[in-house]
């Protein structure tokens, strides 16, 4: 492999790295704090993706659609959250609950998709001026790809900003420690926990309308996207915001590179990374807390 | 000695099945009530971990699939006189793929636990689907013929599978009622308590995990020689999530639930099936019904009336102990 095609590789992974990175780190924000595992992570994703097939259709404006599906996956975590996954929180035997109820809103989801959008393989265009490609010496580079992985350094930004410097993510942090204590400070836990829920499903939903134009969109994209996903957060440990970076960097390159190097078990590659990790290091690369037990 | 009400479910059991024979409604639901059965095997081994020792593994397609896959290759490369034997060599095999997947898996607790074996599973699922000279990749294995006893006409094959497990219920359900049985209970309950007792919950999890697969396996191979064709979606997570759900839906607490799930679940595929494609969007509200209000699963509703039952002073148990 000589060192353009390196490069080049390198950039396409951490573009899928971003994409992996929005939703994985949604899907961890919400186990961290709202302490589920949300199965139907995917489906926001493909929600989002779906929402903004409609507004550009109807608009014709990328930047309509990627506000759009953003913004409605987001709405329908807050409405899904609110009025059902509130109601299992602190039963006995939560996590099964969990993982059917999330697993009930795939088939819903999904086949709601489905259902009004019909099964046929849709596109969404990239926006004009990020449909050529820009070069960095002598290595081409799909300025779109670019543009993923500019997106996803802004949210890392932003969210490092958020979460360690306002006093609303303080209440964030404090959530995923001590709910308990939290609420007898006077913090509006359950608030919390929504709007959380609600920005990381339309972290999910951005994700979606980022990757549309890169794949294409079918109504079984949020299947795929959801295992890769888990076996981020698991890689960088569940509930830990910067290991679903470091997860996503590694499983995007892991993507990227193990395509050149075995294209058919480019995806089997990633779970054997899992399995290493989790063999290895069972709580994720970036958490310390003590889950093996003796 | 035991009271009749112990052998109610049994005697349900054997009118139900047996009753389909005698009324004979044509081999479409035949074939049905046989889909049935074997997915209730599935889903009763699948509870040992999930019902009876509180794992909740969500690659439990891994084990049935390999029994599917073993028998239907070892069919397809030499004779399917051998049928018997090879349902039992992929039972076998699911045990002992499974012994290293426990091995590894039961060292982690909780959600890791989940994690780690979906990630089996799909690791299997992947290789089952990339390596299409070994296992024909997407299309699966087809047109696996059975043997000349069973061959021609569903009923024959229903009346095999109706003894295999029931056999097979049996053991599971006398391994439930065992010492054994009960230490699994209590490991679910309290594994601390357990460990002070003297006994290695790791060793008994993990003897749960092999059984709790053989019998997957056995499923699987049945399945295989059921439609005489196999594919990789057996193998894929939502074979997985089935287990969960059936066992759920019916009842995960009890010992014949999970058949009731299986029925249940079978059964709506079918009925909304006719009506519309988006069958699964039906099962999705049905599962949400049943989480939000019916969690102890259709077999479980009766537990509501009458005073608090045992299985619900151990959840509270387990709720004060922290566990």
């Amino acid at each position: 492999m000589d060192f353009n095609t390196f490069i080049a590789q390198f950039i396409s992974g951490l573009s899928t790295a971003m994409l992996l990175f929005l939703v994985s780190s949604g899907l961890t924000l919400i186990f961290g704090v709202v302490n589920v595992l949300n199965f139907a992570h995917g489906s926001f994703y493909l929600l989002g993706t779906y929402f903004a097939f409609q507004i550009m259709k109807l608009f014709n404006n990328y930047w309509a659609g990627l506000l759009a599906g953003t913004v409605g996956a987001g709405i329908v975590g807050m409405i899904i959250e609110y009025f059902f996954l509130k109601r299992i929180y602190g039963r006995a035997n939560e996590g099964a609950f969990q993982l059917l109820m999330t697993y009930a809103f795939i088939l819903i989801i999904d086949d709601m998709v489905k259902y009004i959008w019909g099964t046929e393989y849709k596109t969404i265009p990239k926006p004009a001026f990020l449909s050529g490609s820009l070069s960095i010496g002598s290595i081409m580079v799909p300025s779109y790809n670019v543009f993923i992985i500019i997106i996803g350094f802004l949210i890392v930004i932003f969210a490092w900003y958020f979460l360690m410097r306002t006093d609303r993510g303080k209440q964030v942090r404090a959530s995923s420690l001590d709910r308990i204590m939290l609420s007898l400070l006077g913090t509006n836990v359950p608030l919390i926990m929504t709007l959380v829920f609600g920005v990381a499903t339309a972290m999910g939903g951005l994700a979606g309308v980022l990757a549309a134009p890169l794949r294409t969109v079918t109504p079984g994209a949020g299947i795929e996207i959801i295992i890769d996903s888990m076996i981020v957060v698991v890689i960088g440990g569940f509930g830990n915001f910067w290991g679903a970076l470091l997860g996503a960097l590694i499983i995007g390159e892991v993507l990227s590179f193990g395509i050149l190097w075995m294209p058919e078990l480019a995806t089997v590659l990633t779970f054997i990374v899992m399995i290493i990790v989790l063999i290895l290091k069972p709580e994720g690369l970036l958490s310390k807390k003590a889950i093996v037990r003796k | 000695m035991r009271k009749i009400k112990d052998y109610l479910p049994w005697i349900i059991y054997f009118i139900f099945f047996i009753g389909l024979l005698i009324i004979n409604p044509g081999p479409h639901y035949i074939h049905l009530a046989a889909r049935i059965i074997i997915y209730g095997l599935y889903a009763v081994a699948f509870n040992l971990i999930y019902g009876t020792t509180g794992l909740v593994s969500f690659g439990h397609a891994l084990f049935y699939g390999i029994g599917a896959y073993v028998t239907g290759m070892l069919v397809k490369a030499s004779t399917p006189e051998l049928f018997y034997l090879y349902i039992l060599i992929g039972a076998f095999g699911a045990a002992f793929i499974s012994f290293f997947i426990g091995l590894l898996t039961l060292r982690l607790t909780g959600i890791y636990f989940t994690m780690l074996t979906l990630a089996f599973a799909q690791l299997v699922w992947g290789l089952t689907f990339k390596l299409y000279h070994f296992t024909g990749g997407d299309d699966g294995i087809q047109a696996i013929a059975k043997p000349t006893l069973l061959a021609g006409g569903v009923t024959k094959y229903y009346l095999f599978s109706f003894v295999v497990v029931t056999i097979s219920i049996y053991i599971l359900w006398r391994i439930k009622r065992s010492p054994f049985g009960s230490v699994l209970s209590g490991i679910r309950q309290n594994p601390q308590r357990i460990t002070f007792l003297g006994l290695n919950v790791y060793k008994n999890q993990l003897k749960a995990f092999i059984i709790s697969a053989f019998f997957a396996g056995i499923a699987g191979g049945l399945y295989a020689g059921l439609d005489g064709s196999i594919h990789p979606d057996m193998l894929h997570w939502p074979t997985s999530g089935n287990a969960i759900l059936m066992a759920t839906i019916g009842g995960m607490s009890t010992f014949f639930g999970p058949v009731v799930g299986a029925g249940i679940l079978t059964g709506l595929e079918e009925i909304v099936g006719k009506y519309t494609e988006y069958w699964s969007f039906y099962i999705g509200i049905v599962v949400l019904i049943v989480v939000l209000l019916f969690p102890n699963g259709v077999l479980g509703i009766k537990k509501f009336t009458g005073s608090k039952n045992i299985e619900e002073k151990e959840k509270e148990v387990v709720c004060n102990t922290g566990n």
